[in-house]
């Protein structure tokens, strides 16, 4: 086990840049992800802690030792691959030791951790397999074996989840998040899905154009995106964003107004905005209820949410029913999309006039520079 | 329909064979034209020439041409030559351009691109054009063997072997092969502590198995249809390989059946190697898209 810590970390490619100073600390045992969009340099990061990309300014120490110049072996890594990487002209028991033949580790002690990983990960059936003669949940357990078994300070995965099937890849969710448990090993994930980042990770940096856009836990991420990319980027389905201008700032509250929301008062005190500046108000569309059903199920908007003043109007254009909930995406005056996270059952149909609730206390305020305001 | 569509099947592949076949007799007749003259005296090989009893073991039948042959050149001298140049050279063809495409595929150095650049446009040259000046270094190299440090490598195995242990089409072979192994497996191995020397070993060359075959096979037919550089490099007969031996047999009162029970002889070498090889050598040309 290892503390990770990366100091103003940089990678150029030529006159390319494309990690531009990254400071990230993730303490020993912690499950860290790396999440964000194609091409935002998340794997490049995690292949330069791996020592398979040269570091090109800052400091990398794993545990307490300064890595930058060492070699993968000499790092106290472990890697498991999108594609598994397990070597197919070996038995699964061969593809588990490689890395203590490599090592030349005496018959006894390899055959003790292979046994051990095998066990944790329920596979002793399968030591004699090819891997050919494995399914692709299989192959990865194997490719998760051959890490385990070099116990190493730091497991790194590179999006190991990717290639198998959706069902898949929630059981193995789920089994590597038991792994962290049993394990208590720090470890490092990339990935590009929400979801796994979300579930998995006790901490989530978030990544954008080889910038951190934030670092924190993960409902510190959903509840208080700290920019216009974070809030955009967590959170299934998106957040919505819509423009708006300031009209009124007191002690307590912001009030704002926009053709899309008529007025809104959201209550932030020391909000940092003043009287007519431009600004972004987000959404989840998990905030936003129909006017009825909160009349229906008694629940009590604070302050003016009740007298009518504080909702949003518009026309359902589509509507998608996924059982356990209604996405119903809305047509506003403006013409933006805005899309409700509703009841499954809800009484809602293409065509029809919506007015929703949102709820001001959980909703988010973004300066014109995409900051957002606490 | 169904049943049109079937007979329609049916004589495409009829069709198919049919052509399959001929191509193949094409290419089959003139080995068995071969075999079967060197069982036959002179006089009835050229009176079975233009009828197909050429074709047959039919008439006098014998294998007096193989004994006049291997009384007429050191038959089996000349085989042991050609296996002994080819195979060492064939050996160490594999692993010194395996070891080259490795370096080139995996291991990140400055030049890299240039050098391979430079080994590929060989590619281009022909031997005839560098043969003279290669017989000129051949002539001075020096060579360290059982008799001391000698120079000059004419009337040697190693004239025969060394020049053409490197060769662009061989590297290539290999160059093309490894770009297509998934990049992630050898990452894995030094992620796991291989050395190079170890990624080479025990992950690169156990999965190279086709690509092997392919360059084994085309360097043994180049080594062993050797005639102009041994020709020029080799003055005694011991170290002589069979293409040159071949020259004995168009000398002094040419004997055609003669001829043709030394070709059979030298050709049995090749065929043997090409049938071990060809399950292997078929799936590597057709991996990597390299026409054979």
């Amino acid at each position: 086990m290892a503390r990770v810590s990366l100091d103003g970390i940089r990678k150029v490619y030529g006159s390319t840049e494309v990690i531009k100073g990254v400071d990230i600390d993730i303490a020993d045992g912690e499950f860290c992800v790396f999440v964000g969009p194609s091409g935002c340099g998340k794997s490049t990061l995690l292949r330069m802690i791996a020592g398979l990309e040269d570091i090109s300014g800052g400091t990398l120490t794993i545990g307490e030792r300064v890595v930058n110049d060492l070699p993968p072996k000499d790092r106290s890594i472990a890697m498991v691959f999108q594609s598994y990487a397990i070597f197919p002209h070996m038995t699964v028991r061969e593809n588990l030791a490689f890395g203590l033949t490599i090592a030349k580790a005496p018959k006894a002690e390899k055959d003790a951790k292979v046994a051990e990983a095998a066990r944790i990960l329920k596979m002793e059936h399968l030591l004699e397999r090819r891997p050919s003669q494995l399914s692709g949940g299989q192959r990865q357990r194997v490719a998760i074996g051959r890490a385990i078994v070099r116990h190493p300070g730091v497991f790194l995965f590179d999006e190991p989840l990717s290639n198998l099937d959706a069902a898949l890849r929630v059981d193995m969710r789920m089994e590597l998040a038991k792994l962290h448990a049993d394990l208590g090993a720090t470890m490092i994930y990339v990935t590009h899905d929400q979801v796994e980042a979300m579930t998995l990770a006790d901490k989530i940096v978030v990544l954008d154009a080889g910038v951190v856009q934030q670092i924190g836990s993960p409902l510190d991420l959903y509840h208080r995106p700290a920019n216009l990319f974070v809030a955009g980027f967590i959170g299934s389905p998106k957040m919505n964003l819509l423009k708006a201008r300031v009209e009124g700032v007191d002690a307590t509250s912001v009030k704002l107004a926009s053709a899309d929301l008529g007025t809104l008062v959201l209550p932030r005190a020391n909000a940092g905005v003043s009287r007519g500046d431009e600004v972004t108000v987000g959404l989840r569309p998990h905030h936003l209820a129909t006017a009825s059903r909160e009349q229906r199920v008694g629940s009590q908007p604070t302050g003016d949410q009740r007298t009518g003043e504080q909702q949003i109007g518009g026309t359902v254009k589509l509507v998608e029913r996924l059982g356990n909930e209604t996405l119903a995406a809305l047509t506003l005056a403006s013409g933006q999309q805005l899309i409700a996270a509703l009841p499954g059952d809800v009484d809602v149909s293409i065509g029809e006039a919506l007015r929703l609730a949102p709820q001001p206390e959980r909703a988010s305020l973004f300066l014109s520079s995409g900051a957002a305001v606490n | 329909m169904a049943t049109i569509a079937s007979d329609n099947r049916g004589l495409r592949l009829a069709v198919r064979y049919a052509v399959l076949i001929l191509i193949a007799v094409i290419f089959i007749f003139p080995l068995i034209f071969m075999v079967m003259s060197s069982f036959k005296p002179d006089q009835q090989l050229l009176n079975d020439t233009g009828s197909f009893a050429a074709f047959l073991p039919v008439g006098d039948i014998s294998l007096d041409n193989y004994a006049d042959a291997f009384k007429r050149a050191p038959v089996g001298l000349f085989i042991f030559n050609s296996v002994l140049v080819t195979g060492v050279t064939v050996i160490l063809s594999l692993l010194i351009c395996s070891a080259a495409a490795f370096a080139f595929v995996f291991v990140d150095w400055r030049g890299r691109e240039l050098v391979l650049t430079a080994i590929l446009a060989t590619l281009i040259v022909p031997f005839e054009t560098i043969a003279i000046p290669l017989l000129l270094i051949a002539s001075k190299l020096p060579w360290l063997g059982f008799d001391g440090l000698t120079f000059g490598w004419l009337n040697s195995y190693q004239v025969q072997i060394v020049p053409f242990i490197a060769d662009g089409l061989t590297i290539f072979l290999f160059v093309q092969y490894f770009k297509d192994l998934p990049g992630e497996l050898i990452e894995a191995a030094r992620v796991e502590g291989a050395s190079w020397g170890q990624v080479y070993r025990k992950v690169v060359m156990p999965l190279a198995g086709p690509v092997l075959a392919t360059a084994a096979i085309l360097k043994f037919l180049v080594m062993y249809n050797q005639y102009l550089w041994p020709l020029m490099v080799v003055q005694q007969e011991g170290y002589r390989p069979v293409m040159v031996g071949l020259q004995y047999f168009f000398q002094l009162n040419r004997a055609w059946g003669e001829i043709m029970a030394y070709l059979s002889l030298i050709t049995v070498p090749v065929l043997a190697f090409y049938l071990f090889l060809q399950r292997a050598f078929i799936a590597s040309i057709a991996s990597t898209g390299v026409k054979g």
